[in-house]
Order: structure tokens, then C-alpha cells, then sequence
């Protein structure tokens, strides 16, 4: 455990050490800011229904937010070391495979989740200023907030896999962007189909992202959706390590 | 300490080590010699419990590298070439996350931090971020970071590559202040430092080990000419007449020299040292001696000897 706990704090000092993770957090942060102006245009255009939160993650901002953020702090992860040599040096220690694994999936998850705290700074100062209970409504946000864990900690955990498969950070972050886009994509289907509903359409909609969120935003929290997403990410894990002890394939 | 038997590995295409079988005893300290791409980093990083051989075995402190790679590793000291290190940390807290990583308890691992930040001479820059550090230092932490958690093996890959003359000399200078207190493999090309730092050399070429002895030996069988060279203030004929009848000299050159001296080069037939008996001789005639010279070889004639490929002069 002990180790386990160095790894991760490791893992965040890289974040904190360099200016990468203080440019990401500022482009969250931007971007945060856009959808506020957005989220206040929408809502001067007249009444809505639905959950506040929803307008946040139906703008373009959240995707764009969502989507590459994870491949961006999962990139360096086993890609850098194995780059700059120290890859070897860290697998020369006593530390097992997993735990290596699950210490930079850890580290990146918690960074995660802290670049997203601007999210609630921007619902905080929606609810100070318009006086309106909605905003920052507890079962929303805490629902916004689990399906933002649950997509991520999938898009991680390939993100992890695509940086253990190459040296090059820019190739692992265009896999796990292309990765997590793809799947996205395939959510969109049964709304761009006029079809009637198939098994294809039925199988799409079962991974739509987008429709997770609005569950999620709702409070309602589907063990079928969180199923998914752990088993994506446990799947990934798995494959990463799968990858990281190769080497010691003969 | 180490016992490696027929140990191979093969990547697609090529074979880097082939049927490598050596031993390295506790307390050595051991010179893994060859020209770049002699095998000298994928054995160390077998033995290191980074990557599995294709076939053969090796144990270190009589645990296997491969199956029991937890035990091996907690006992070796590894320095991998070009020392990665994580340049964005500080040294002590780059010693320390590497020492808890090795097991250390807390405690623990800030008394060996200390310990090896004296040891290493970093004391003064225990608080620098390791990035900023000149090569030297780099190499100091690197070489700080393989003994922190004590291990009974200190495996260092070119521990003195692209280090100036200065950084060189006080990194080998630390070396061999490690190598009194634990067993040391040591790979290089650079020959001047196998001489300087081991006791033993296992010379590597193309995957196989072609020479295994001490300094000295290698030197020694080596040198088998032996040559010896004399500047001896008398006649040409005279040192002619006094030497050509000796036992065991192969083949006896006299030339005139600058000054009244004559220059004389004996090469003896069995590989025996010939300079007392050119003494002896220059003392009984009354002469007087400026020179006496034996031709010796060093590593670096031996180990180009050696790796040009003629096998069948090895020992």
C-alpha cells in the first residue's frame, strides 16, 4: 500500500511539477467559462425542461471538454517513462505490474476529477446570481457528477492502455481520443437513424453516452450504465497490464 | 553472488546474447567489457529481472531472475544505461520516493537517503531539482538511487558515459569506494576503467563471453612476446657478444643508438621476463644502463586482440 501511495503521489506531482497540468486545468477552466455564457444565453431564450445541469452537457463545450481531456492526462503516463528510460528503472523495483497500472490510473483520475471542480464553481456562481435553487441542485449535480466519473474512468483507463502500447505521447493521446470519439460516435447513431428500432439501434443506445448523461443528471443512476462503465474500465486495466508485463513475455 | 548458465536471448532476427555462462562471486567487483552491441545491456538487464531470457538461467544471490524476480530485485542496485532519472523532482525527494518504492519504511528510507546523499557527495544539492544538476551529479543520484535500499549487487550500465574527465574521475572514484562494500558488475567499453575499478573482467563480444580473468592474467597471457628494451652505454659488438649466447631469448636486435649508447631489443621465448637477466649482464661487464623497458600490453591491445575475431589465441 505503501508503495501504491508513492506511485500515485508521484503520478500528481507530474501533473503538478511541469506546466502541462496548469495549461490543462486552464483550458478547463475556459472552457467552463464559454458554457457559463452559453448556459445564460439558453436560458434568457425562455423556460425549459429538465435539469440545469442538462445544459451544460448538451453544449459543445462539455464534449469538448470530456472528450480529449483524459487522452491529454493519460498520455505521458507509461508513454513518457518508457521514452525517458525511467520505465526501466520503476520496473527494476520491486513493485508489481498492477500496482503500477492501477497507481497511474489512480493519479490521472484524481487529477480528473480535480480540472472539473470548475463545474461547480460555475453552477455555485449561476445559483448566487439568479437566487434559483435549480442550480446546484443536489441529486442533479451529484448525478452529473457520477456520470462525468463513470465516462472518464472509462476514456482513463483506455487512455492508460494507448499510452502502454507506444513511447510517443502524441501517438497514445490521438488512440485514446480516437478511442473515446469512436465511441461517442456509435451513441449518436440511433438519432441520426429514421430506422425503426433493430437490435443495432437497441445495442447503440445502450452505449450512448449522451443518454447515460441525461439518466445520470436526472439522479437517476442505472446499475446497467455503471455496470458498463466499470466493466470498460476494468477491461482497459486489465489490457494495460496485459501490456506492461509483456515485456516479460519470452 | 551471480551464476548465470547458457544464457541466451534472442529478439526477432537477431541473437544479442548467445550461450553466455559466468559467475560473479560476493565482493567482486567485475568489468562486463565490449564494444557497443556486444549484449552487455540485455544481459544486465536479464540479470536485472527487466526482461526473461530466451533459454538458459540466472540466479543472483541464488534466487532465480525470472521466477523469483520480487526477491531478485530487492537485492540488486540497478543504474540502467544513460541513468533515466526523473528530472522534474528534487534530489531527496526523488531518493526517497525511489527507496520507498524498494520497500523502505518511512524511517527507514530517510536515514538511507541520508546515508547516500553523504556517500554520493550530494549533500550540498540535496534540494536541487535533479534536471538542473550537471551530468556529474545526474550520475551521482543515479548512482545514490541504486544503493539507497542496500543491496548486496550494484549493477551499473556505463556508468560513466558522456561524463567529462573531472565528472569521470569522481565517479570511478566512487565506484570503487562502493565496490569495498558490495558486489559490483559494472559494464563500460571505456577500458582505461575496467583497469582503474574491477578486480575482474569478463570480456563480451557479439553475444559470448571470450575472455573471463583478472587484469593482471589477461595482461600477462597476453603478452607473450614480452619484449624487452635496453639502452647500454658500450659497443655494439660487445652487447652483441654478451647476450647472444643467453638462455631463453628467442630473437636478440642490436643497434647503434644516439650517443655512445647501443639500443638492444630481446624477445624472449617462453613469455619470461627478461629484465633481471639484462641487468645482471649490464652489472657484470661494468656498464652503464639509461633504459630497460618491458613492452607490456594493456587492455586495450588485448581487447582489440581479442574482439577482431581471432578466437582460437584465447585463453
Amino acid at each position: 500500500m505503501a508503495v501504491f501511495l508513492a506511485l500515485v503521489r508521484r503520478e500528481l506531482g507530474v501533473a503538478f511539477n511541469s506546466l502541462t497540468g496548469y495549461v490543462v486545468i486552464a483550458v478547463v477552466l475556459l472552457l467552463c467559462g464559454f458554457s457559463l455564457v452559453d448556459i445564460v444565453i439558453k436560458l434568457n431564450g425562455g423556460p425549459m425542461d429538465g435539469p440545469v445541469v442538462a445544459l451544460f452537457y448538451h453544449s459543445a463545450y462539455f464534449w469538448l471538454i470530456l472528450l480529449p481531456l483524459p487522452s491529454v492526462i493519460t498520455m505521458r503516463s507509461f508513454a513518457a517513462e518508457r521514452s525517458s528510460g525511467t520505465y526501466e528503472a520503476l520496473m527494476t523495483t520491486p513493485v508489481g505490474d498492477w500496482q503500477v497500472v492501477l497507481a497511474k490510473y489512480t493519479g490521472a483520475m484524481l487529477f480528473y476529477l480535480l480540472t472539473w471542480l470548475p463545474l461547480l464553481a460555475v453552477l455555485a456562481v449561476l445559483r448566487q446570481v439568479t437566487q434559483e435553487s435549480a442550480f446546484l441542485e443536489f441529486r442533479s449535480t451529484l448525478g452529473a457528477f457520477l456520470g462525468i466519473t463513470c465516462i472518464g474512468s472509462l476514456f482513463l483507463s483506455m487512455g492508460c492502455f494507448a499510452s502502454a502500447l507506444t513511447r510517443s505521447q502524441m501517438v497514445a493521446s490521438m488512440l485514446a481520443f480516437l478511442m473515446a470519439m469512436g465511441l461517442w460516435v456509435l451513441g449518436l447513431g440511433p438519432d441520426l437513424s429514421d430506422t425503426a428500432e433493430t437490435s443495432t439501434t437497441r445495442f447503440l443506445t445502450h452505449v450512448s453516452l449522451m443518454r447515460h448523461m441525461d439518466d445520470f443528471s436526472q439522479g437517476i443512476i442505472d446499475s446497467r450504465q455503471v455496470v458498463f462503465y466499470l466493466s470498460g474500465t476494468l477491461l482497459f486495466l486489465f489490457f494495460t497490464a496485459r501490456v506492461v508485463e509483456s515485456r516479460r513475455w519470452k | 553472488m551471480i551464476e548465470v548458465q547458457n544464457l541466451t536471448k534472442r529478439y526477432p532476427g537477431r541473437t544479442a546474447v548467445n550461450g553466455l555462462t559466468f559467475t560473479v562471486g560476493r565482493g567482486e567487483v567485475v568489468g562486463f567489457l565490449g564494444p557497443n552491441g556486444a549484449g552487455k545491456s540485455t544481459t544486465l538487464r536479464i540479470l536485472s529481472s527487466y526482461m526473461p531470457a530466451t533459454s538458459g538461467t540466472a540466479r543472483v544471490a541464488g534466487f532465480d531472475v525470472f521466477h523469483q524476480a520480487d526477491e531478485v530485485r530487492r537485492r540488486i542496485g540497478y543504474m540502467p544505461e544513460n541513468n533515466p532519472l526523473h528530472l522534474d523532482m528534487r534530489v531527496r525527494e526523488y531518493l526517497k520516493f525511489r527507496a520507498r518504492l524498494k520497500g523502505l519504511g518511512w524511517r527507514r528510507s530517510r536515514e538511507r537517503v541520508d546515508t547516500v546523499l553523504r556517500q554520493c557527495g550530494l549533500i550540498d544539492v540535496e534540494r536541487r531539482i535533479i534536471g538542473q544538476l550537471s551530468k556529474g551529479y545526474r550520475q551521482r543520484v543515479g548512482l545514490a538511487d541504486a544503493l539507497v535500499h542496500e543491496p548486496d549487487l550494484v549493477i551499473l550500465d556505463e556508468p560513466t558515459i558522456g561524463l567529462d574527465p573531472h565528472q569521470i574521475r569522481s565517479v570511478r572514484t566512487l565506484i570503487k569506494e562502493v565496490g569495498k562494500s558490495h558486489t559490483v558488475l559494472l559494464s563500460t567499453h571505456i577500458l582505461s576503467e575496467v583497469e582503474m575499478t574491477c578486480s575482474r573482467v569478463l570480456i563480451l563480444n557479439r553475444g559470448s563471453i571470450i575472455a573471463a580473468d583478472t587484469t593482471e592474467n589477461l595482461e600477462r597471457h597476453l603478452s607473450l612476446d614480452g619484449q624487452v628494451i635496453a639502452e647500454i652505454a658500450a659497443p655494439v659488438a660487445a652487447v652483441r657478444e654478451a647476450f647472444r649466447d643467453l638462455p631463453g631469448i628467442e630473437r636478440l636486435e642490436v643497434v647503434e643508438a644516439d650517443g655512445a649508447y647501443t639500443r638492444l631489443a630481446l624477445t624472449p621465448r617462453d613469455g619470461e621476463d627478461l629484465r633481471p637477466l639484462v641487468f645482471e649482464q649490464v652489472r657484470q661487464n661494468g656498464w652503464k644502463l639509461r633504459e630497460l623497458t618491458r613492452s607490456r600490453h594493456s587492455l586495450e591491445d588485448i581487447f582489440v586482440h581479442l574482439t577482431r575475431g581471432r578466437k582460437e589465441e584465447v585463453l
